[in-house]
């Protein structure tokens, strides 16, 4: 096994923490309609850099924790975020080699497929959201990939 | 950058490693949950235990909020306290007056219930609560409200403000609860005009401020201007809170069904005390005693 697999684990868990606390920090209305899905960006990165360390388990384990706050039935965002968490993993040697706004086309496909799975989910549920807006994050996700992936870097390269 | 953390041994375009298996696994789990949840069935444990440590980040979220409250409040002026507590007392001494006009209509509603052989009580037991400063959805009406199981909060209370009804607790968690607002797209709310007791359901927009009642016929005794109480019909809300007040009514000539916009009484996007509410148990029949019937008869054509 390389090195990877021997690297600090707390740079995760605490980007994690923070991505949670930054979803449910009150936001004026149009500001909360473009709130990016922060959690699954910090999922997408460490899947993506450290693709190894069970983050199929951490990505499902994040999307219950997601579930159990937005109050939607138990395992919708953890099947979303298993996905996600899957195309990282499975593409992360070539995202890895993208140049920034490459990687942010790529992160705009999975945050498209990740809110397609809500969508799916929350229909078959009986709780369907509908509205054009509620797509801006896959938008906004994609936007603000270069910095929260420059922020994590430098959390990653550090520790 | 990472790239350089790649074990030699690998070729560059490799799969990754990810199995089908484990991605399978994780599918399936999710299914599996997601099925067994469906409805509140199976996952009622799971959900308390989640809720625990949901209120601990939720307090985590929250505490700026409070502390620059009690901040401001410990640096609030004197002036402006002064100012505050003149309000109050003026508030205070109109409430007493309409409070002792309330004992004796409580003693009479009472006597005449006696009358009519129904010994309900109306008065409910009720606690106060909070709503926390957390954002669940911006799709849905749901608040978190600071009260739980701990406190003896059960499923389909009633949430009130000072102006009328806010909404219902849908889950019970150990120290704090959710709750769905009556504008959420999938909240009805049975009430009835105070004016004439005509009953409908007003049913949330998931628009903050509009609340629409699209069960009533297009000849229906209904204007601006109504004030729309709950019924107490359902169980769920105690009878005679203010709702909403009728903001906008659309008589299209070729519809059987009139379109209503009413405007809810509560200030739900600003509150943030809260009474939690149980309903006593009004039985239907007493509910006739309004005279609810005159709706149905000069609405004939």
């Amino acid at each position: 096994m390389s090195r990877i697999d021997h690297v600090a684990r707390w740079p995760l868990f605490a980007s994690s923490f923070v991505a949670l606390v930054l979803g449910l920090v009150p936001l004026p209305g149009w500001l909360d309609l473009l709130r990016p899905d922060f959690l699954a960006l910090v999922v997408f990165y460490w899947a993506m850099h450290q693709p190894r360390a069970g983050r199929l388990w951490f990505a499902w384990t994040a999307g219950l924790a997601l579930d159990a706050f937005r109050g939607v039935v138990l395992g919708e965002f953890a099947l979303a975020m298993t996905i996600l968490g899957a195309i990282a993993i499975y593409l992360h040697l070539r995202i890895r080699a993208y140049p920034i706004w490459h990687q942010a086309a790529v992160v705009f496909g999975a945050l498209f497929l990740y809110h397609f799975t809500i969508w799916i989910v929350e229909g078959w549920s009986g709780h369907p959201v509908t509205g054009p807006a509620s797509w801006l994050p896959v938008i906004t996700g994609a936007l603000v990939w270069p910095f929260v992936s420059g922020i994590l870097d430098k959390l990653h390269h550090r520790f | 950058m990472a790239a350089f953390q790649t074990p030699i041994n690998r070729p560059i375009l490799s799969r990754g490693p990810i199995s089908l298996g484990g991605f399978l696994f994780f599918v399936g789990l999710s299914i599996v949950v997601m099925w067994l949840d469906q409805g509140g069935r199976y996952l009622t444990p799971v959900r308390r235990g989640l809720s625990i440590a949901e209120y601990g980040v939720e307090l985590t979220v929250a505490s700026p909020f409070y502390a620059w409250r009690s901040l401001s409040e410990y640096f609030a002026t004197r002036g402006r306290l002064l100012r505050e507590n003149e309000e109050l007392h003026a508030h205070q001494r109109q409430t007493d007056l309409m409070l002792q006009r309330f004992d004796a209509l409580e003693q009479e509603n009472q006597r005449l219930r006696l009358l009519r052989t129904n010994t309900e009580r109306i008065t409910q037991k009720f606690l106060v609560g909070e709503i926390m400063s957390v954002d669940l959805d911006p799709y849905r009406h749901r608040v978190r409200i600071n009260k739980g199981s701990s406190d003896g909060v059960e499923k389909d209370w009633a949430i009130l403000d000072a102006a009328g009804v806010v909404g219902q607790i849908t889950r019970v968690g150990v120290f704090s609860s959710e709750a769905i607002l009556i504008t959420d797209a999938e909240h009805a709310i049975p009430v009835q005009v105070n004016r004439n007791g005509l009953r409908t359901i007003a049913v949330g927009t998931g628009n903050i401020g509009q609340l629409s009642l699209p069960y009533l016929a297009s000849n229906s005794d209904i204007h601006e201007g109504d004030l729309l109480v709950t019924s107490g019909l359902g169980g769920v809300f105690p009878a005679g809170y203010p709702v909403a007040t009728v903001s906008k009514i659309d008589r299209a000539v070729a519809q059987t069904l009139v379109s209503i916009i009413a405007t809810p009484a509560a200030a739900l996007d600003r509150d943030r005390e809260v009474l939690l509410m149980v309903a006593s148990n009004i039985p239907l029949e007493s509910l006739d005693a309004a005279p609810a019937t005159p709706a149905a008869g000069p609405s004939r054509p």
